[in-house]
């Protein structure tokens, strides 16, 4: 039998070209293990439908062209972007700004950190040979992703942060992530964020820019959760109709820790927002929510790894669809519970709302678990509008568009009332209600 | 004010209202009767607008306006309200929301200014205590969590609230008990008067010694067969629906 070779494709070529060049770069770097990330990408290639995991969600088809890494803006074309910024954008916070996934320090308020906290550019972190990034990649799965892999590989900026033990600081940090330009470009950003025991951490983060920008961010965020401490994390992707958007949180939360993140999209012709938890330590309490509003041929693809490897976990996950037009949900949501993490309580639901007949969701939640004494489900669900609903709203006055958004957003709401912090919690609803608007 | 000439209906192929005329006049207080399957609850959703119902010929006049020419919400901003025999619950809309939102839609419909906000809570909190309304209900879901009780007395404060001017009340007195029925049976009797009226469909006797009505009709095989006063409905407490019993229970 003859010997088969893929042949790449025209993107892959074009990645392993611009390694090449960008190699150069980071040669004096060695922290960082670039090299073997992007062995590890070269053998898989960009993932296509062939690949379980990317099945619904085929990056070899929709990457046709690998774009090159963008160059750092200059000021006053990072200040233009950043004025046009919408994402959290009224809210009281110490802001990051990443323009085109560089960080724009005079655009940001490094000098008004809140006390406990300390940010560390990334690229500082690299120079001065920084502890904290031992910590980088604190789940081991997400290292077998070929998605965070090429993040690794091509790593352009990013930032560490440390909150300190028994820190509560009030104010969150913003990560606000901006893109602006005329031609195809490429991001790979990482923020590591190392919360000390019994610290409480409010992250916001928001991803944007114009559309009918070609752009192609690959951004991560790795997060260790201490002992008792609490991590909240509220993330909005508004991105332009033409981004194809790729992210990944990695969580590693040890003793008694407390997480709530929740990813609100709306924007990107593709997006995929991977999240792996590893539940370290016992006693833990991790939710994890979503909720994407779709339309006019965007893809979003939500996929989850909650591997619980310790006694008393419970975790809680909620994403919830809203696809008009022809639009596609992704949801793909697996919960391991390995032998040792008795008494893990966790519940994984995925509800789509499909407006129109076009629409598509793809649900695949999965159970693996190995302790005998645990509490775990899932469930998923998909349908158009309560007709019976709509028909009770309307006979109390409200036209039947008005009554369709008022359940749109209450079957949304869901999701985002997890929220903890006031401000970003009304940003989200807010972000809901301006898509209703626009949809009319 | 409410005047239904020849009305035919079906469901699926299935013939449910058969040439129904009725006439309702303005201030009067009528109920409907019959057994199972008469059509009663269809003819409530069909006066209220609901889709599902083919009306294969007839017309519902509101003064003088055929409402079958109109969506449901467009009837709701012309004076029509459907208290609903089984109230739906909305998880994720606050009861509060809900309220505001319809009484401003109805406004904006009709040409008016939308309530303020004090104006609007003055007008709630009044009618909440009137129908004994725990105010913390007015906080939660719509109905989610309610008892059934509880749910048909929402249906009221919205009566009350909306102010429209022909009410279809479907088997409000089901699922209540004693004391439900008497503040229930209150809140339509205070909405009485000149100007507005009611079609009470009920299956018992009992919901009429609290809404006394001004004229009873008897509806079998989706027509009214007979009509009469308000001692129409103690005869077929005591004698049944068997003279009207249809053996094409719909």
């Amino acid at each position: 039998m003859a010997d088969v070779t893929n042949l790449r494709s025209p993107a892959e070529a074009g990645l392993s070209k611009l390694f090449e060049t960008a190699r150069q770069s980071f040669a004096s770097e060695t922290t960082i293990a670039r090299e073997e990330a992007f062995r590890f990408f070269e053998a898989t290639g960009l993932p296509s439908r062939r690949v379980e995991a990317f099945k619904y969600t085929d990056l070899r088809a929709a990457i046709a062209e690998a774009a090159p890494p963008a160059e750092a803006p200059s000021l006053d074309a990072a200040k233009a972007a950043v004025a046009q910024a919408k994402g959290f954008s009224g809210l009281e916070a110490a802001r990051l700004t990443f323009v085109n996934g560089h960080l724009i320090r005079e655009l940001s308020d490094l000098d008004k950190i809140p006390a406990g906290v300390t940010i560390l550019p990334l690229n500082d972190a690299l120079s001065q040979g920084d502890t904290a990034l031992t910590q980088l990649a604190p789940v081991p799965q997400a290292r077998e992703n070929p998605v965070y892999q090429l993040n690794t590989a091509f790593l352009a900026d990013g930032a560490v942060i440390r909150v300190a033990p028994g820190a509560k600081p009030e104010q969150p940090i913003h990560l606000r992530f901006v893109g602006t330009g005329n031609t195809p470009f490429s991001t790979a950003t990482r923020v590591l964020v190392q919360i000390g025991e019994d610290a409480a951490f409010s992250l916001l983060e928001s991803h944007e820019g114009p559309n009918g920008l070609t752009c192609q961010p690959n951004d991560a965020l790795d997060v260790v959760v201490g002992p008792k401490a609490v991590f909240r994390h509220t993330r909005l992707n508004i991105e332009g109709d033409a981004a194809i958007a790729l992210s990944t949180l990695s969580l590693k939360v040890e003793a008694e820790g407390q997480v709530e993140t929740v990813n609100l999209v709306t924007g990107a012709v593709l997006s995929r927002h991977q999240i792996y938890v590893h539940v370290a330590g016992e006693g833990t309490n991790v939710v994890v929510n979503g909720a994407a509003m779709l339309r006019r041929g965007q893809l979003a693809d939500s996929t989850l790894l909650a591997d619980h490897a310790a006694v008393g976990g419970v975790g809680r996950e909620q994403f919830k669809w809203i696809i008009d037009g022809d639009a596609t949900g992704v949801f793909q949501g697996k919960i391991i519970v390995r032998q040792a993490a008795q008494q893990t309580d966790g519940k994984m639901k995925s509800d789509c709302l499909l407006l129109t007949d076009e629409g598509q969701m793809m649900n695949k939640p999965e159970l693996e678990i190995f302790a005998d004494d645990v509490a775990c489900g899932h469930g998923a669900t998909c349908g158009a509008p309560d007709e019976d609903l709509l028909f009770y709203l309307m006979a109390r006055g409200l036209p039947r568009a008005t009554a369709e958004s008022l359940l749109v957003q209450a079957f949304v709401g869901e999701a985002v009332e997890a929220v903890t912090h006031e401000g970003a919690r009304a940003a989200l609803i807010g972000e809901i209600e301006a898509w209703l608007k626009a949809r009319g | 004010m409410l005047e239904i000439k020849n009305l035919v209906v079906q469901i699926e192929d299935n013939r449910i209202l058969n040439g129904l005329n009725l006439t309702v006049n303005d201030g009067e207080v009528a109920a409907i009767m019959g057994p199972n399957g008469s059509g009663k609850s269809t003819l409530s959703y069909v006066i209220a607008g609901k889709e599902d119902y083919e009306v294969l010929d007839g017309e519902i006049l509101l003064d003088g306006q055929n409402v079958l020419e109109m969506a449901a919400d467009e009837r709701a901003a012309a004076g029509v309200f459907l208290a609903f025999q089984y109230p739906l619950e909305i998880p994720g809309v606050g009861t509060t929301t809900f309220l505001k939102a319809c009484l401003n839609a109805q406004r904006k419909a009709r040409g008016e200014a939308e309530l303020s906000t004090p104006d609007f809570i003055r007008a709630v909190n009044g009618a909440a205590d009137k129908l004994e309304i725990n105010k913390e209900m007015l906080k939660r879901a719509l109905n989610v969590g309610f008892s059934g009780g509880e749910k048909k007395r929402m249906e009221i404060l919205q009566m009350a609230l909306l102010q429209p001017k022909f009410c279809v009340l479907d088997e409000t007195d089901s699922g209540l008990d004693i004391d439900a029925l008497r503040i229930v049976s209150e809140g339509v009797n205070a909405l009485r008067g000149q100007g507005r009226s009611f079609l009470v469909i009920t299956h018992y006797q009992r919901l009429l010694n609290h809404i006394v009505p001004d004229v009873v009709h008897v509806m079998s095989k989706g027509q009214i067969v007979k009509t009469g006063g308000k001692e129409l409905a103690l005869e077929l407490e005591a004698s049944g629906y068997a003279e009207y019993r249809t053996s094409e229970a719909a």
